[in-house]
């Protein structure tokens, strides 16, 4: 078999390297070919820009006056980590981080326990389950922004602590609320599809035994489905609040921003597009590149998710 | 045995369809209902007088007609070439041996996590200066890098679970190379190939970030900007009633889609994302 390596031992390989050595180098020129077009395709749009937005941070430049282009060496760092508008909107960004996610896990983990269970009508639990999944965001967005609406909107009335009259966008909790119903409810199939595969990867002699053993449904989850599961969970997790992290399209549509529901990724598009401020909105970029680069590391070296099985290898 | 269908099952499998449904029946009751009734404030979910006229007025506006078109048309031609590219470097991930496939997949991990925001402002200004602002190939380019990771995943999961030999054996059979190719691997694959394309087209279809920020007219921009921008005459107050027909025209592709492929899309979902 031509491909034997990619399935054998370290050292049936180095056998096998030694003895069709021109073979394996004639590979190795085949998979550098076939996979240089992705590559470079993937770093061309996401390393180059990066490193320009790196260059083009150090200088103030208006798009407005492009011949006013004037270097200032790190003076756009010092003036947005010094403005309580960055932190502030940090602040928003990881609050909605968090909660989404929180929600998401739980309640995408209770739709995965029912999926794993139900054997009739599966085709139409995934059909739906998928809707929200395929849903375009600003579509998400609006269908929760006219619900939430104080004229048109059927939350208030089928909520019965809240006033016929209370508008959920006129202040900043509530719009945050609105804002992170509209997130959950979009991303929490995804969540339940890797939790569900997270679950048929638990073995169900195993769940058996715990039960004949006496232990409590309760004790069941905790003790044998959860640990069993945790390189899905974790992986869902890093996936999801890397994304909740970048959120942008919910807040577009629903806030524009107002009532200080600001996102990190929101401020950086007002200053490159709407201000025109290239320089100042590359710093952003670069700071934001950074928070992502930073959370991935700290989700990775916290719970220490296992990234191989992210990657798909064995 | 699993196949005990308890009251809670019920229960969640119920708490799962209202989940998945409630929103999407919403905006197509808003659909429903005539501009003048949202626009006077009707907060019950029903619309009072069933109405076509908010599907007419936007299926004849001009601006949402050539969004629709510049969404199917980028979209299509992103995936198509995305899937081709990804292919050939799930083949070689999954299949050969050589130096540098860790960093491949290294690649394809951190652009899935990259913050695509932080790239409107140095790519708003490169596609400025050559050119492809507000053009087709301006989307197409980026759509096609982030989605390529995802189609990287999944064609590789698919094809290291594909019985390679198979060929071998077709052609010790007294096929050709290329018959065994043809008749063995294709089909074999084709399952794959065509679940990386539903995703990727859904990436596509749901991009705003760029499509807001690299489009500036009717030229290129896609339909969740034209959506977002979509103000009508009263700026303060946009048409709620049109906007939800305009959103329900988009997502029905998504559903029927879904509705089609959904066995293959979970397959798809879970399979680069958890071992197996």
């Amino acid at each position: 078999m031509s491909t034997g390596a990619t399935t054998a031992t370290p050292a049936a390989a180095e056998k096998a390297r030694k003895g069709t050595s021109d073979r394996s180098r004639a590979e190795n020129r085949l998979g550098l070919k076939l996979v240089a077009p992705a590559v470079i395709l993937m770093l061309l749009v996401t390393a180059y820009p990066m490193l320009r937005a790196l260059y083009l941070s150090l200088f103030k430049y208006r798009l407005s006056a492009p011949d006013d282009r004037e270097f200032v060496g790190l003076n756009n760092y010092v003036t947005v980590l010094t403005d309580s508008l960055w932190w502030g909107d940090v602040f928003n960004t990881v609050v909605i981080m968090v909660i989404t996610v929180a929600f998401e896990l739980v309640i995408g983990f209770a739709f995965a326990m029912v999926m794993h269970r139900v054997v009739f009508a599966r085709g139409i639990i995934r059909t739906s389950i998928l809707i929200p999944y395929g849903i375009i965001t600003v579509v998400s967005a609006f269908a929760w922004q006219f619900a939430f609406s104080l004229n048109n909107g059927f939350v208030n009335g089928w909520l019965p602590f809240i006033g016929e009259d209370f508008n959920w966008f006129g202040d900043k909790w509530p719009a945050m609320i609105a804002i992170m119903v509209s997130e959950i409810w979009k991303t929490t199939p995804f969540m339940s599809l890797l939790l569900l595969a997270g679950l048929a990867q638990v073995s169900e002699d195993t769940i058996e035994a715990a039960k004949v053993d006496g232990a409590t449904w309760w004790q069941r989850l905790w003790k044998v489905i959860l640990p069993n599961m945790k390189a899905a969970i974790m992986v869902a997790v890093l996936f999801r609040a890397l994304d909740a992290f970048r959120i942008f399209d919910n807040i577009f549509v629903m806030t524009r921003g107002a009532q200080d529901t600001e996102s990190v990724s929101f401020l950086t598009y007002r200053q490159i597009i709407e201000q025109f401020e290239l320089g100042m909105g590359s710093a952003l970029s670069v700071l934001l590149f950074l928070s992502v680069l930073l959370i991935a590391y700290l989700l990775v070296k916290l719970f220490k998710v296992d990234l191989a099985s992210a990657r798909g290898e064995r | 045995m699993r196949a005990k269908l308890g009251p809670s099952t019920i229960i969640g499998m119920i708490a799962i369809l209202v989940w998945c449904l409630l929103p999407v029946v919403w905006i197509i009751m808003l659909s429903f209902k005539p501009e003048a009734e949202t626009a006077a404030g009707s907060p019950q979910f029903l619309p009072k007088d069933w109405s076509w006229e908010n599907y007419q007025s936007v299926l004849q506006d001009d601006l949402f007609q050539r969004a629709l078109i510049n969404s199917f048309g980028i979209s299509l031609i992103a995936t198509v070439l995305s899937v081709m590219i990804a292919t050939l470097t799930a083949y070689a991930v999954a299949r050969l041996e050589f130096k540098g496939k860790r960093v491949v997949l290294s690649i394809a991990l951190a652009i899935a996590m990259f913050p695509v925001v932080s790239l409107v402002g140095p790519l708003f200004d490169m596609w400025r200066a050559v050119g492809l602002y507000d053009t087709w190939l301006g989307l197409i380019i980026p759509y096609m890098s982030f989605t390529l990771p995802l189609a990287i995943w999944t064609l590789t999961a698919f094809f290291r679970e594909i019985p390679w030999e198979m060929e071998q054996a077709a052609q010790v059979d007294g096929a050709t190379s290329w018959q065994a190719f043809r008749k063995v691997i294709v089909p074999l694959a084709a399952p794959g190939v065509f679940t990386a394309a539903i995703l990727t087209f859904f990436f596509a279809w749901n991009d705003f970030v760029f499509g807001i920020s690299l489009t500036s007219t009717t030229n290129a921009r896609p339909v969740p900007a034209a959506l977002a921008f979509f103000v009508g005459p009263d700026q303060f107050n946009p048409p709620t009633s049109t906007l939800s027909a305009a959103a329900v025209v988009v997502t029905i592709p998504i559903i029927i889609i879904v509705l089609i492929f959904q066995r293959k899309i979970v397959a798809g979902l879970t399979s680069g994302a958890v071992k197996g």
